[in-house]
């Protein structure tokens, strides 16, 4: 036992008829506090006048995790902004919201949801690159106008934009460059998403070895890092490349 | 992959973008959409009951009904629908299965209908969410315990015309209802059990005393008394193990049962004593052994169905008794030890050592309070009052887990028991409802002969000839007929209480047509000789197939198909009884073609001769008429009706 009190022993048997949180699947924040407020209610010592504050946190904590809940902007704004047709954008939302109801995803939820499809590997950390080229303006969710607005101008932008796109990718601290470094953790993750068994076997100096070949292609002036303009430029004179971008045509 | 992730594939397949760049190699030609069709709402009718959703939702699992292309043979053309013909309530838990990717079971379905429609839909029930797929598995092994009960009882009925005397001989010593002879044994046993432990009880009761010393037990003062109806007991356990030893199918595994165990334990002191002398040394022994008799009370769990739960419960709590006992040691142990260090102090003390106080503490938990030991100190005293009180926490906690699962396996038992009750009425209720069948089709089947005769004499008696038969039903009777014509041979109905119901009347329209018919069922009814013939096995076999189950009184005579000749003599007895007894008979009949059934006519009836159906009459007379009349056979008729005369030939036959 913890030896801290009586309040301490209540939650263990909470984790021992394994109560956990709904929503979040963690044990319970807010329903320990409010525990330990009724037990504190049993205790004569204590009055009312010291649980007030508590309940107030309480239910504030409570209200803030019911009412997240996102809803986008309306469906003809969205078709301004974005390159898809009114029937494709009620399709991608029905999707979303299904498996996301309150409207934003989070990293948990986009690494999850990513993950589902690579059974075998580890796509965790690539999906976290893609979390944070979708999330544009860098607060910690992705809502679907996010969502629609990276989907649009890769299934539907011009072939520099999706170039563009993939840069932004790349740049992992948006400064305008990639790094070695940078291009060997998207290297790393990209080999992570096929796990370990694979023929032939994944060799250690693999991706080092690919990050080199792709700054021999596409750093023209040889600086050790890759800009906006060279990269544009080397993957327009490259045929694979070219033809690789044109596969995002048909996807939905 | 889960279903509502499926439609995040767009997203995984667009994010791919980040690879295209760093690929050293082209990339594969993507799989083209040829149907790109939009998506589109689907109408499902289920029984009325409308439900909509995408053609994608459905399409999320592919090697089901509704994903595939099965569903194409359901399309309604006229309101461009898919109609099922199934339950709605069911429906929309497969519906929702589609649309969320978990299968959920709700709670007052029956299990076997809810199994019925997700192997009519294509979904293995074991995609069934974690949230119900413990219900699931309950029911589901409640429904298969109930079934295989049944079957083993069914078994049981089935198999014992097979069993050898050694069987036969358990089964009576197991089921003592199955046989008066087992039943007698069972009452004996019990009876000898009871005087074995009221005489080990009695014996020791002080009986008066013999004048020159003291008061005796009656044990020694009736000694020879005792010592002989001891002796008959032993005798007839004795017996009782024997015959129950040789009559175990497995005589390893018998030996080892827990009831052998107690038989054994309770007839050897006896044996054990008649062996050992009067030596001194040993008689100590002896008495000891004695004590052991008082297991043959345990032999009464035979007898009674309680304490064999009751053993049984014991056994399956065996995890919280154990429970029980170890916190009660523990807190044994403390107090005792509190309380002796607490009464150390007080001059002449009861509490002498640990172990000593452990006697007050297990009196004072189990608020038994003997008063032999007390504290006397107030420290004594405090401690001696939180141990009492603690003492019934500590036991009240495990019981209820004992006496719930005392109460379940109590119950479960009596279901067990109620349904074999009900198991015989359910039995009759298939006899009847298929004896009713076969009776519809056979009344449907001389109604079709009726009716040509009727046509063909132009008379209008539709409202007796006609039975108004469903079209199934009569293409049901249709094939029935196909088939006796194929074989040669042809159904018939034994049951008594259904064959009374049989038609009377009108008789005087037949024709030439129906007395050829009876003639030839007379000749081939008189070809069959009264003894049994090789070739009526067969037909029986026909005829029992067709209708199983059929009690061994076939002391009637079928309504089917009775000659004119034999019935002569019983016309009389016929006549009276059944003209009179035909209304009422009929509205005792639970099915609806028998109450029409009256109206059919019977064919084989010579009109001024016979009237109706016979049936109720019993063997005896039916078997005279059979041997006297027999005309030589004009021609071997057409085997078309034999008729269920063979059964009486056959007289108590399978049927």
């Amino acid at each position: 036992m913890r030896g801290q009190g009586r309040k301490e022993s209540l939650s263990d048997s909470r984790d021992l008829d394994g109560s956990y949180d709904q929503l979040t699947g963690h044990p319970p924040g807010p329903a320990k506090k409010a525990l330990k407020q009724r037990f504190l209610q049993l205790l004569p010592c204590c009055g009312p006048q010291a649980l007030p504050s508590v309940s107030e946190s309480n239910v504030e904590d409570e209200f803030e995790l019911a009412t997240v809940c996102h809803r986008p902007e309306g469906l003809e704004q969205l078709q301004e902004q974005t390159k898809f047709t009114r029937k494709e954008l009620q399709v991608l939302y029905r999707g979303f919201k299904n498996e996301c109801p309150s409207g934003i995803v989070n990293e948990e939820n986009f690494k999850q949801i990513y993950s589902q499809f690579f059974p075998q590997g580890d796509s965790s950390t690539y999906a976290t690159f893609l979390f944070n080229a979708f999330d544009t303006n860098h607060d910690g969710s992705v809502d679907f106008e996010d969502f629609v607005a990276g989907l649009s101008v890769i299934l539907r932008g011009s072939i520099d934009d999706r170039l563009n796109w993939a840069f932004n990718l790349y740049d992992l601290n948006k400064d305008g460059c990639i790094t070695k470094e940078e291009m060997l953790d998207i290297m790393k993750s990209i080999y992570d998403m096929m796990g370990k068994y694979t023929y032939p076997a994944l060799r250690e100096e693999a991706p080092r070895e690919h990050v080199e070949s792709f700054f021999q292609k596409m750093d023209r002036n040889k600086d050790g890092v890759v800009t906006i303009e060279e990269f544009i430029e080397s993957c327009q004179k490259d045929e694979n490349i070219m033809r690789s971008m044109q596969l995002f045509d048909n996807v939905i | 992959m889960a279903a509502g992730v499926a439609a995040w594939l767009p997203f995984a397949r667009a994010a791919a973008i980040g690879w295209m760049p760093v690929a050293n190699c082209p990339m594969p030609l993507a799989p083209a959409d040829k149907s790109k069709r939009q998506d589109e709402l689907i109408v499902l009718n289920v029984s009325g009951r409308r439900f909509e959703t995408w053609r994608t939702t459905l399409e999320r699992y592919p090697d089901t009904l509704l994903g595939s292309t099965e569903k194409e043979f359901f399309f309604n053309e006229d309101t461009k629908e898919y109609f099922f013909d199934r339950d709605p309530e069911v429906f929309r838990c497969v519906l929702n299965f589609y649309r969320t990717g978990k299968l959920h079971y709700p709670r007052y379905e029956c299990i076997s209908a809810y199994d019925d429609e997700l192997a009519f839909y294509g979904i293995l029930p074991e995609i069934i969410g974690d949230c119900c797929y413990e219900e699931y598995k309950d029911r589901k092994r409640e429904n298969a315990e109930r079934l295989q009960d049944d079957l083993d009882s069914e078994n049981n009925q089935e198999s014992m015309p097979s069993l050898s005397f050694r069987q036969t001989m358990w089964r009576a010593f197991e089921n003592p209802h199955t046989s008066t002879m087992a039943l007698v044994f069972y009452y004996v046993t019990g009876f000898f059990i009871a005087v074995s432990v009221i005489t080990n009880v009695v014996e020791t009761v002080p009986c008066g005393t013999v004048p020159g010393s003291k008061e005796l037990p009656c044990g020694e003062r009736y000694s020879v008394a005792f010592f002989c109806l001891d002796t008959a007991c032993v005798m007839i356990f004795t017996v009782e193990y024997l015959l129950r030893l040789f009559a175990a199918p497995s005589r390893y595994r018998f030996i080892r049962s827990v009831m052998s165990i107690i038989d054994v334990v309770a007839i050897m002191p006896y044996y054990i004593g008649l062996v050992m002398t009067n030596n001194e040394d040993v008689s100590g022994a002896f008495v000891t052994l004695r004590v052991f008799r008082v297991f043959r009370i345990f032999k009464f769990s035979r007898h009674s169905q309680g304490l064999r739960i009751l053993g049984y419960t014991l056994k399956s709590c065996a995890s919280e008794l154990g429970f029980l006992l170890f916190s009660l040691t523990m807190a044994i142990i403390i107090f005792a030890t509190v309380m002796f260090y607490a009464e150390k102090g007080s001059s002449a003390s009861k509490f002498t050592s640990i172990p000593a106080s452990f006697w007050y503490t297990i009196v004072t938990m189990t608020t038994l309070g003997y008063g032999d030991m007390v504290p006397k100190t107030i420290a004594g005293k405090i401690f001696g009052s939180i141990c009492s009180l603690s003492g019934v926490l500590v036991i009240a906690l495990p019981v209820p887990v004992i006496v719930s699962n005392f109460s379940r396996i109590y119950h479960q038992n009596q279901r067990a028991d109620k349904r074999r009750a009900q198991k015989k009425a359910r039995l009759a209720r298939i006899r009847v409802a298929k004896t009713g069948s076969s009776n519809a089709y056979l009344h449907s089947k001389r109604n079709g002969l009726l009716n040509e005769a009727l046509e063909l004499m132009g008379t209008p008696e539709e409202e007796h000839a006609g039975k108004t038969t469903s079209l199934i039903e009569s293409q049901h009777h249709h094939l029935l007929h196909c088939l006796e014509k194929t074989t040669g041979l042809s159904y018939l109905v034994d049951d008594p209480l259904l064959s009374v119901r049989t038609s009377t009347i009108k008789n005087h329209e037949f024709i030439d047509e129906q007395m050829y018919e009876q003639n030839c069922m007379e000749s081939s009814m008189q070809n069959y000789p009264s003894t049994r013939s090789p070739s009526l096995s067969s037909h029986q076999g026909l005829t029992t197939t067709c209708c199983s189950r059929r009690s061994k009184k076939t002391t009637h005579l079928p309504n089917s198909n009775l000659p004119a000749t034999r019935l002569r003599s019983m016309q009389e007895l016929s006549t009276i009884h059944i003209q009179g007894s035909e209304q009422p008979s009929l509205t005792t009949s639970r099915s609806s073609l028998n109450l029409k059934a009256d109206d059919g006519l019977r064919p084989n009836c010579k009109t001024s001769q016979i009237t109706t159906a016979i049936i109720s009459i019993p063997t005896p007379p039916a078997l005279t008429p059979e041997g006297e009349s027999r005309p030589p056979p004009t021609s071997p008729g057409p085997n078309t009706n034999i008729p269920a005369i063979a059964s009486n030939v056959v007289k108590v036959s399978a049927l």
